[in-house]
């Protein structure tokens, strides 16, 4: 039974995936298998969580198709796969949010049948799932959605302000989290409400804490301390399913990765993990590397910025977007990358400074003015920023594109479904989003499809300067790629400006990386393609504004 | 049992999804057969008609209810905006002595205004829908009885000064709530359909009822679109209060006089009526043809038990067992289960 688990994968063996990545899997079940006879060599199952044989399908697709997973005690397993490989189905299924078609979970050597999430979390199994929305609830404040499992459980009658603050205090202390608590759960930025949820998990003593997507929303000073928890919840025997399309993520903390593709595995690499191997293995294909140059410096400019100050007190700067260039900022969350984009989208005001657009003065009253003049943005946080709920008319991919557009699109008011289902039909032949047909609702595509929709909805007018905050977020490695060469492509006579936590997307996709620290922009390189003096200044100024 | 339901699910689910899509209109076809089976006299003309004007008005103020729900609000003031214009149209005849057109006017104004003032409330000032149009509504209910002193408004009423009410409802005034088109069709049928198909084509077919849903589905998205996010809002309310003043005047003109009582359910059904809707070919979301559908549908269950000598204290408790059924299919009954 528990050899059959780790071996499946490997009988799972498609002679599809290069030879390297099979060696890495021998290794690997050799070295799993040798800690195995050293641990136990008698006793039943030092698996905390195990699940064989899983399948599960939604109506004619097969999610799940006989996938096996084991996690040990203290051991840090990541989950990788492509959107629709069956990782969340995967997660969903071990933290009792549905029910398998067949297979079988254990838990601690026991078969155990989750009926709801509730139950998963009393025996156990923690989720901190990647929509940070669910991670407690608003009205409440930090110390109180700390201690929220225990009220809902089985806590005292009767709370006290002050006990309640001490013992939040303690749960974050013991997590090195500095925490708001006096804070409304509502006013918390995803990333904070993303600690709170990962606490609130260890709060409740879980033996199996499943992550997704954890670091999605944080930058890399927070993930770097929530790698330190992560080492130090492993320590304590906690097993870790750790889900990340992030592969920096996954090479500091990983002790084995496990790659999932169409409902099953088809590869398991031990530490050194051999990425480029999983990534091939996940995506089925080799991902070409994204390399540019700064060919566009004699361009003419599109946006210059002149003496900024984003909030009183910072260090002005300046900044120049050339048309056809590609220009990534990055620096930790809170540092104003977001803030300067905002800023440009007239959301917010400058402190000081002048913004020029093609040569004139660019003073945005809101989104609509800025739509006007051709300026874009794609805002962090797609559900909370971009896209409507399915039974909302116009929440398909047609209307999702067309949302913006409607004044100049329709000017009589009356609306021509055709002219915006061959917009969407259009966006999904060029960005390769995989749906039926532009009358899909976005909930019922992967998270990488539904950010190409977004970016299709502001390449479907004509753009001066386009902005991204955090384009990449919960998009798989597949996925970025793709949505990296739709960005590149569309850059014939505009500029586009993107604020990423993430110094590998920047490299990516950028011509050009500047820093931002303390609301300030710090230049990297002088835009001919220095790439390796941008990511020494990134590291730099991140390690100087490490705590 | 579960590898049965992943070989059938996926023909079955459309059975059932398409049972979800029409099971009002098939529950509104199996009434009229049963109650015509059992009550002969319930389908000629005259009673369908009859059952039709009766439900016009909150046909029509559901329809307001349903343009503000959909942009994400709720309108509770649309009962007292309709009597409040019962007495309005009232005191402007039989006291200040004006005629049908001006009366007209003057109470649509009054409808826009307060809806005007309402969404002031909520876009401006920041007070939550809700809470906003439920203090309009008692400050309403209040305001219509202080000119005359608390009293239904009559041709010569004694006013509050002593003296003596010189007008009467004019005439012309009294056409829409009483007289037929082609001696068949009730007036106030026809506005219903007027409102409906106009109300159906601003919020299905054009760009502004994408934009009213679309705050509705997710204001910030709206916003970041570049829709003006406030003044659609307040746009919704003055619609909203627009058209519950029309259908105060409907109910002036039927009642030929201004009743402190009239208009005392119209809210509560208005908003079954938008919320029985929702059920109405499975939108899950207000839409002016399930809110005209579910007025009617809660007016034909009405009058048939009627017919059939229900006694009038179980209206009520129809209309709920109505709207627990209507919201249970929508949001509940058949979700896929996990």
């Amino acid at each position: 039974m528990l050899r059959k688990g780790l071996l499946a994968p490997i009988r799972a063996n498609r002679p599809s995936h290069s030879s390297k990545a099979i060696r890495q899997r021998k290794t690997s079940t050799n070295r799993t298998l040798t800690a195995l006879s050293t641990l136990s060599p008698s006793s039943a199952a030092p698996f905390a969580v195990a699940v064989s044989g899983v399948e599960k399908a939604f109506g004619p697709t097969r999610a799940l198709a006989g996938a096996d997973l084991a996690v040990r005690p203290g051991e840090v397993v990541a989950l990788m796969g492509a959107n629709g490989a069956g990782k969340s189905t995967l997660v969903k299924i071990i933290s009792g949010s549905l029910a398998p078609d067949a297979g079988t979970i254990t838990l601690g050597g026991r078969t155990v049948s989750f009926a709801s999430p509730r139950e998963a979390k009393a025996a156990g199994v923690a989720t901190v799932h990647q929509a940070t929305d669910q991670a407690g609830a608003g009205g409440l404040t930090v110390a109180e959605n700390l201690l929220l499992d225990e009220f809902c459980g089985r806590g005292p009658l009767f709370v006290s302000g002050r006990s309640i603050r001490k013992r939040a205090a303690a749960i974050a202390a013991a997590l090195d989290l500095d925490l708001p608590l006096d804070r409304d759960f509502i006013d918390l930025r995803p990333a904070e409400r993303q600690l709170i949820a990962i606490a609130r998990a260890v709060a409740a003593k879980a033996s199996v804490l499943i992550l997704d997507e954890p670091t999605s929303s944080l930058s890399t000073a927070e993930a770097e301390r929530l790698f330190t928890i992560i080492r130090r919840l492993a320590a304590s025997g906690m097993a870790i399913l750790y889900i990340s399309h992030r592969l920096g993520d996954l090479a500091a903390i990983a002790d084995r990765a496990v790659v999932l593709r169409g409902g099953v595995i088809v590869g398991e690499f031990a530490q050194p993990i051999d990425f480029p191997a999983a990534v091939t293995a996940m995506i089925g294909r080799r991902l070409e590397a994204a390399a540019h140059s700064g060919e566009a410096s004699t361009a003419p400019s599109i946006l210059s910025i002149r003496n900024a100050r984003l909030v009183p007190g910072a260090r002005p700067f300046d900044l120049d977007l050339r048309s056809g260039e590609v220009v990534a900022i990055t620096g930790t969350l809170g540092s104003g990358k977001s803030r300067l984009l905002r800023v440009l989208f007239g959301l917010t005001q400058l402190d000081q400074g002048t913004v020029t657009l093609d040569g004139a003065p660019w003073l945005s009253s809101g989104p609509a003015a800025s739509i006007a003049g051709g300026v874009f943005m794609v805002a962090e946080d797609r559900w909370a920023s971009s896209l409507l709920p399915p039974e909302t008319p116009g929440a398909s991919i047609a209307g999702t594109i067309a949302l913006p557009h409607l004044p100049r699109w329709f000017p009589s008011g009356i609306l021509d479904t055709m002219r915006e289902r061959a917009v969407g039909n259009d966006a999904i032949r060029r960005l390769g989003i995989k749906a039926k047909n532009a009358d899909d609702t976005l909930d019922q595509l992967s998270g990488g499809n539904q950010q190409k929709v977004v970016l299709a909805r502001w390449q479907a007018a004509p753009c001066r300067l386009l902005l991204l905050d955090e384009p990449f977020q919960g998009v798989d490695v597949g996925a970025r790629a793709d949505l990296i060469t739709a960005i590149r492509n569309s850059q014939s006579a505009s500029a586009t400006l993107i604020a990423t936590s993430d110094t590998e997307e920047a490299l990516e996709v950028a011509d050009r990386i500047l820093v931002m620290r303390d609301h300030s922009l710090f230049a990297a390189d002088d835009g001919h393609g220095s790439l390796t003096a941008a990511i020494g200044s990134v590291e730099t100024a991140e390690t100087r504004t490490q705590p | 049992m579960t590898d049965m339901s992943v070989q059938t699910g996926a023909p079955r689910r459309t059975a059932f999804e398409l049972a979800r899509r029409y099971a009002l209109f098939v529950l509104l076809a199996i009434m009229l057969v049963g109650f015509w089976w059992a009550q002969p006299a319930f389908i000629n003309s005259a009673n369908l008609f009859s059952i039709l004007q009766a439900v016009s008005v909150v046909a029509i103020l559901g329809v307001g209810v349903s343009i503000t729900m959909s942009a994400g609000g709720f309108d509770l003031s649309v009962g007292s905006v309709a009597a409040s214009s019962v007495m309005a149209a009232s005191y402007a005849m039989v006291v200040l002595q004006f005629g049908a057109g001006e009366t007209f006017a003057l109470v649509l104004l009054m409808g826009a205004l307060i809806g005007l003032a309402n969404g002031l409330l909520i876009v401006k000032v920041g007070v939550p829908d809700l809470l906003a149009t439920l203090s309009t509504m008692f400050l309403l209910a209040g305001l219509q009885l202080i000119p005359t002193g608390g009293r239904s408004i009559t041709a010569g009423m004694m006013l509050p000064d002593g003296s003596t009410a010189k007008g009467a409802y004019d005439p012309a005034f009294l056409i829409l709530g009483r007289s037929r088109l082609f001696d068949i069709v009730p007036l106030p049928v026809v506005v219903m359909a007027i409102v409906a198909v106009l109300a159906w084509f601003l919020m299905e077919r054009t760009r502004f009822g994408r934009v009213f849903y679309a705050i509705g589905g997710n204001e910030t998205a709206a916003h970041l679109a570049g829709a003006p996010t406030k003044a659609y809002r307040l746009w919704a309310y003055v619609i909203s209060g627009t058209l519950a003043s029309l259908g105060g005047l409907i109910i002036a003109s039927r009642v030929g006089r201004g009743d402190v009582s009239a208009g005392a359910s119209l809210l509560l059904d208005a908003v079954a009526a938008s919320l029985i809707g929702f059920a109405v070919l499975d939108k899950r979301r207000p839409h002016v043809l399930g809110t005209v559908l579910g007025a009617i549908f809660v007016g034909v269950l009405l009058n048939g038990l009627t017919m059939l000598n229900a006694p009038y204290y179980t209206q009520d408790f129809v209309k709920g067992v109505v709207l627990v059924g209507a919201l249970a299919l929508t949001f509940g009954l058949g979700k896929k289960k996990r």
